[in-house]
């Protein structure tokens, strides 16, 4: 059986909400073309914007310039999800199980609330990453987000669970609100990193302009969690699985104190 | 059955159920691996007075472990699953975490979860941290020489305890060759550990007492000193007996320790002074698990 690959027949007017697709596994190839998708104020049959190829209902392609379409992959559970190019707003929502890949960009509040399953961004992402929605009071729960590129502003936002892991760099307030969880970027973080952060962990490979004044410095150390936990990324297919960037000695900030405090920020040192 | 000049008893020895469970203990040198495995594996003789049998089972290279450090894995036995849990955590407690540098992580998949440094966690006093990987959790405790980091749960599984050999030899020094030659042999099997001193008990026992507190007393029938006085198993000439009690995973792991152990002091011989080998017979009272001697040596 091949993916089932849906292509774009023109890039759509309005923001297409593709939160229905998530019951892809569930339907035939009939039922899905037939799903009704939400564009603007209007509601189009799915075979209306996407033209449909392919049998595996579990497998599923997106093709053609997919930047207005939002909510791929929301809620999914065992889906294996391949976006051609750069997607919208809201990629992987909630998403439980399964794989979503975007070998493009996403916007705004990619993963965010995620629970399960490997969100990868070939590209960069945009602001929220992982985060939680406006009003919510726990972001990303559970999998693993891997990006190659950049992460935008309040990456990790309240993240209460799972492993953020940015090859790039990382905007303001990278890990703000963080819960628990771990957020390791390989790049530089902007300003006021871990802003308010009450337990988990934000792991960097370069020091930031300024650690924040409400963080206590703890000294380096060689923490012996460090080599399990890369061991744990061997699978993935990035920078972060390469033993040569795996580390295990770091300074070591704790904080936020104005927040709870049990958390920290661990910065490469050898 | 005689295997070079040695008589093999028609007997069976007598095992009994357990739940056992198996820990890795890594460090920054196997030295330092070896002091925490002794310690938590120390007075874990017998389940009569321990609470567990405990022992090393075996060394592990860097590559083995969780952790990529050489480390020891150890098995606890105990008669109930609470019993095992309470004395694994007592003994993680006082002998792991206390030992510099040391790790601690599960070393059976499956099974029932069972607490490995799921309650030592509250030792940090807050500042602990835990750390999701694989799908194992794991905990970061602060301790005064760094972090002392440990997984959550290990698996408890179905075991057999009580297998056992009985070595009778003319002197007690050739006694106790035998036994260190049969140790050594059956150390190397997987899966099994010999929970006496240096393997070796020499206080065997049968069940029951005159006496109405005890539930177990020396086994008279097999002490050379009371040849004359007892219903004896010992003919003139044996001078010396000692018994290797293997506690394994499986039946099947006690059939292979107990063959290497006596295939290893038959090597020795009648020559070494080995007279006979023989084994725990209960007349069925101890356990539903027999091993018998002629069908492992078969």
């Amino acid at each position: 059986m091949s993916a089932l690959t849906l292509t774009l027949r023109a890039e759509p007017r309005q923001r297409v909400d593709m939160s229905p697709l998530s019951a892809a596994k569930e339907l035939t190839v009939a039922e899905i073309a037939a799903l009704k998708l939400w564009a603007g104020r209007r509601r189009y049959r799915l075979d209306e914007l996407f033209q449909l190829e392919g049998d595996d209902t579990t497998r599923l392609v997106l093709r053609g310039d997919c930047r207005k379409l939002d909510y791929v992959g929301r809620d999914a559970r065992d889906l294996d999800i391949t976006v051609e190019g750069n997607v919208g707003a809201y990629a992987g929502m909630g998403m439980r199980s399964g794989t979503l890949r975007i070998e493009g960009d996403t916007d705004l509040f990619a993963a965010c609330e995620l629970r399960g399953g490997l969100v990868q961004i070939d590209g960069s992402a945009g602001d929220f990453l992982g985060g939680a929605l406006p009003g919510d009071k726990r972001g990303m729960r559970g999998g693993i987000v891997l990006v190659k590129g950049d992460a935008g502003d309040r990456c990790g936002d309240e993240l209460r669970r799972g492993i953020i892991l940015v090859e790039g760099n990382a905007g303001d307030y990278c890990g703000s609100r963080l819960i628990a969880g771990t957020i390791a970027v390989m790049g530089q973080v902007g300003a006021h990193p871990g802003y308010g952060l009450r337990r988990g962990t934000l792991l960097l490979w370069q020091a930031p302009a300024a650690i924040p004044p409400t963080y206590g410095d703890c000294g380096t150390h060689t923490l012996g969690f460090l080599p399990l936990w890369f061991a744990g990324l061997r699978h993935l297919d990035s920078r972060f699985a390469d033993p040569a960037n795996a580390f295990n000695r770091a300074r070591r900030y704790g904080g936020d104190l104005a927040s709870v405090g049990r958390g920290e920020i661990l910065v490469r040192a050898d | 059955m005689v295997i070079n000049g040695v008589h093999i008893d028609d007997t069976f020895a007598e095992a009994f159920p357990m739940k056992a469970t198996r820990a890795i203990i890594t460090a920054q040198n196997l030295e330092w691996a070896y002091h925490s495995a002794r310690a938590m594996t120390g007075f874990a003789t017998s389940v009569i007075a321990c609470g567990c049998e405990a022992g090393i089972e075996r060394e592990l290279s860097p590559e083995e472990t969780p952790d990529g450090r050489p480390g020891v894995a150890v098995l606890i036995f105990a008669m109930g699953g609470k019993g095992l849990a309470k004395q694994l955590e007592t003994r993680a407690g006082q002998c792991v975490l206390t030992s510099p540098t040391s790790a601690l992580f599960a070393g059976i998949e499956g099974g029932k979860p069972i607490a490995l440094g799921k309650n030592l966690r509250f030792f940090g006093d807050g500042f602990q941290m835990s750390k999701k990987i694989g799908g194992k959790r794991y905990w970061r405790i602060p301790v005064m020489d760094g972090e002392f980091l440990t997984e959550e749960t290990t698996g408890m599984v179905d075991a057999v305890g009580g297998g056992n050999f009985l070595i009778l030899a003319e002197s007690q020094p050739q006694a106790l060759a035998a036994c260190e030659v049969a140790v050594a042999a059956m150390q190397k099997i997987p899966n099994v550990i010999m929970p006496f001193p240096g393997g070796v008990v020499r206080s065997g026992s049968k069940v029951g007492s005159k006496y109405k507190a005890l539930n177990a007393s020396t086994n008279d029938a097999f002490c050379p000193t009371l040849k004359g006085v007892t219903k004896t198993q010992l003919s003139p000439e044996i001078e010396s007996v000692m018994e290797i009690v293997i506690d394994g995973l499986t039946k099947e792991d006690i059939d292979k320790a107990m063959r290497a152990g006596i295939e290893a002091v038959c090597q020795l011989g009648a020559g070494a002074g080995i007279r006979r080998i023989s084994a725990g017979n209960y007349g069925g009272k101890l356990g539903p698990f027999h091993f018998h001697l002629r069908e492992i040596m078969a």
